[in-house]
């Protein structure tokens, strides 16, 4: 126990306690500030990076994709919701999509305000990507969320503090509460107990739980980002908290390899997509959509029949498929009134196109760059990324946490708004499921709603928690065995990484994704499996499972690694279990189950899953779909 | 390999344990070679390219090589992030050069104020109206479904 206890132990008291340093805790922080400063308690931050560039907003964004337009009467709470339903073919709370969507237009407000670049037309109004979304110049738009987040906590003096570069490992538990989280810096030899009467968990989806498609160097050039580990996922099932849509992973359809956006090619520049022929998929297959009703019916076509309907043209030997760029531009410019005009409108949606890409995924121009493509000469391959786990966008996966009061039926309201089933413990963004598309804007929106239920919570349960030296000292030798075990056997061969007394988190992260890949319906197998399959990869699962007491680290960095995989991990075990659960096919385009492979209305319900810290055992739920619009 | 430090231009921030880059990088990619006093990227296939270091780099050492499993060489892209504005520099492995320049803010750092002027209505924890609203919706009062 020499290197653990060469680390200091490090005990932080607070009343709200927010975990995570991306949009949804940005906002928890906006809000927690507020009420704990009326009612005198105290606010903590903890996030893995620095603010600033923290969670998925970090390269910065070049839209908001959800921006309802109530004070406009643009759109109703109700025709967001609807859409939302569709999009998850039928699997979505009412309740927490409507309570997220009537207050994202303040949080978008607030953002103008805070000095986010908005695009805006002739008449002052914010210039639509599509029915919700709205364009940005959106370079900085983390950066300056991050400065209002931290200007709000500044207004508590002493009692709003915000520790950076702290990964957290373990929610501490006492009496079936949640009571804080165990973590250790990244800098600094330090392990810390953050001891809390409310917890929000806002950690974020979880990337590289499946096999990406480039295995080089371009293994970072995920989607999503790389350090969205699945940790929202392991700490809330660790806390014993039911989780959600555990199923719904997204797989996104992007600009081939370097994944750029195409959303403001398809919505902005209404640019068709296309096979090899030429022919649009959409037109030509739009039958098929029929076996998918009522949803294959809704507009917009659901993402993942969209996908299925181009995985059907790939799979029958017709990609590439291209997004048709240069037929778009070409279009618009050809609208244009004189030939002056056409070269304005050119240049101007150059530029535009070159923004969507420079403010979030700058690799996709480079990619560009480097292979000569002009989008208005030449068109662009698409193809279907990985599968990823993401609460904020067209996936579900998340704990099931409560409603409101005033807008949840019987049976989604137990207590606080965003209270998981683990009393005192909340959640945001990527770390709560079944309310979709809420994307950046509304993961911040989420995080105030969530932490104004946990000041709430903490001014009614106010006694102090506490928790024993026994515990500390467990979960503290717990966090470090990585590093005892490396040290330990290190001098056993003669490369630090090959040793068969222990295993190194990078490996062990190759594993698991070969495991999810080839068993769980990964890009290679063409999202499919099956009963015999996922038994298969839940077999493979369990010797990891036992392995995972066996992985080793040099460093700190790696220690991070270690857990980071961990959590991937348990992200893995639940999205097999639900899997396997729903014996039905629903979002083609995200996986098929060959054995099930139509959708059945007797699973017009959620499938939930639990693990019980009590005996370890797992429980698979099914819970009604209550439609409210 | 994602991204890459300039071995003449990189000065190690100066510094004795931590640099520029080390700070900012999200994926805690960066590290400084406290003997050669350059800062290196640790694990190029954990690099999402996000620029976030080729940004924030005081001596501008930092550029990516684009992830050479499916990227040609030759292609650039580099930013220059002033006060307000990025300015972009593409280059074209065939040659070609072009620049975009976009707006990054509309207020200077530092002058942001949380409520932005909107009023909070509510003083009640159990109300579902959040801070500053429903001044910040533009609305009277929260829509309804």
């Amino acid at each position: 126990m020499e290197i653990t206890n060469s680390y200091e132990t490090v005990i932080v008291r607070t009343d709200i306690l927010i975990l995570g340093g991306g949009m949804a805790a940005c906002g928890a922080a906006f809000e927690a500030a507020h009420w704990a400063k009326k009612h005198n308690k105290s606010v903590t931050v903890v996030d893995k990076a620095a603010m600033d560039r923290s969670g998925a907003v970090a390269m910065g964004l070049s839209a908001i994709n959800q921006y309802v337009g109530l004070k406009d009467g643009d759109n109703t709470l109700s025709e967001y919701v609807q859409y939302v339903k569709n999009d998850l073919m039928g699997i979505a709370r009412d309740d927490l999509v409507a309570n997220i969507a009537r207050h994202v237009d303040s949080s978008v407000h607030l953002f103008e305000k805070w000095g986010l670049p908005i695009w805006k037309d002739e008449n002052g109004k914010y210039v639509h990507e599509g029915r919700w979304q709205i364009m940005i110049n959106g370079e900085s738009y983390k950066t300056i969320v991050a400065e209002a987040a931290k200007k709000a906590l500044a207004e508590l003096g002493d009692d709003g503090q915000y520790f950076e570069r702290i990964f957290i490992t373990q929610p501490l538990m006492k009496d079936g509460r949640c009571i804080g989280a165990t973590g250790f810096s990244i800098r600094e030899k330090k392990f810390y107990v953050f001891l809390a009467n409310s917890v929000i968990t806002a950690l974020g989806g979880a990337v590289h739980v499946f096999k990406p498609k480039s295995v080089g160097e371009g293994l970072g050039r995920s989607w999503y980002p790389p350090f969205n580990s699945g940790a929202s996922t392991y700490f809330t099932l660790k806390a014993g908290a039911e989780m959600t849509c555990q199923e719904i992973r997204f797989v996104p359809v992007r600009f081939k390899d370097a994944y750029g956006p195409v959303g403001a090619w398809f919505l902005l520049f209404k640019s068709k997509a296309t096979n090899a022929l030429g022919e649009d998929y959409m037109e030509t297959r739009k039958d098929e959509l029929q076996k998918w009703l009522p949803y294959g019916a809704a507009k917009p076509t659901p993402a993942n029949l969209r996908n299925h309907l181009m995985m059907l043209e790939v799979n029958e030997g017709k990609g590439p498929i291209y997004m048709r760029t240069d037929e778009a531009i070409q279009k618009i410019v050809d609208e244009s009134e004189d030939p002056k005009t056409a070269k304005r409108t050119l240049k101007k949606l150059e530029a535009e196109a070159w923004e969507d890409f420079l403010d979030m995924t700058v690799s996709q121009a480079l990619l560009w760059a480097s292979t000569n493509v002009k989008p208005e000469e030449t068109p662009s391959e698409i193809s279907a990324c990985e599968p990823y786990f993401i609460g904020s966008h067209s996936g579900g996966n998340g704990a099931w946490v409560s409603g409101p009061e005033d807008l949840s039926p019987e049976g989604y309201h137990w207590g606080y708004p965003n209270m998981t089933t683990v009393k005192g413990l909340f959640a945001a963004g990527d770390a709560s499921g079944a309310s979709s598309h809420k994307f950046s804007s509304g993961s911040f929106t989420e995080g105030r709603i969530a932490a104004k239920g946990a000041v709430s919570f903490a001014v009614d349960t106010n006694e102090k928690p506490d928790i024993d030296e026994a515990v500390i000292q467990q979960l503290k030798e717990d966090t470090f065995r990585p590093l005892e075990l490396y040290n330990e056997h290190k001098d056993y061969a003669n490369d630090p990484n090959i040793n068969p007394n222990f295993i190194k988190p990078q490996m062990f992260m190759f594993r698991l994704q070969k495991i999810m890949d080839e068993y769980a319906g990964g890009a290679s197998q063409a999202f499919k499996t099956s009963k015999p399959m996922l038994e298969r990869g839940m077999h493979f699962l369990d010797f990891m499972k036992e392995d995972s007491s066996k992985l080793a680290a040099e460093d700190t960095h790696e220690l991070m690694r270690c857990w980071e995989n961990i959590h991937r991990m348990w992200q893995a075990e639940s999205h097999i279990r639900t899997i396997l659960f729903r014996e039905e096919t629903r979002w083609p385009g995200y996986y098929f189950r060959t054995d099930f492979p139509e959708m059945k209305e007797e699973w017009k319900v959620f499938a939930n899953c639990k693990w019980n810290p009590e005996d370890e055992e797992w429980e698979m739920i099914k819970r009604e779909v209550i439609d409210l619009a | 390999m994602p991204s890459f430090v300039i071995n003449q231009k990189c000065d190690g921030c100066k510094s004795h344990d931590r640099t520029a880059c080390m700070y900012i990088c999200p994926n805690d990619l960066m590290v400084l070679d406290t003997e050669k006093m350059k800062a290196y990227n640790r694990a190029p296939d954990m690099c999402w390219e996000c620029y976030n270091c080729v940004k924030i780099c005081p001596t501008q050492a930092i550029e990516i090589r684009g992830y050479a499993d499916f990227m040609p060489l030759g292609g650039v892209v580099q930013p220059l992030r002033s006060t307000d504005t990025i300015m972009w520099s593409v280059k074209f492995r065939d040659g070609e050069l072009k620049r975009f320049r976009f707006k990054t803010r509309t207020i200077p750092e530092g002058s942001s104020v949380p409520d932005a002027g909107f009023e909070s209505s509510s003083d009640d924890l159990k109300s579902p109206l959040l801070r500053t609203e429903p001044a910040s919706n533009g609305l009277d009062e929260l829509a309804k479904l």
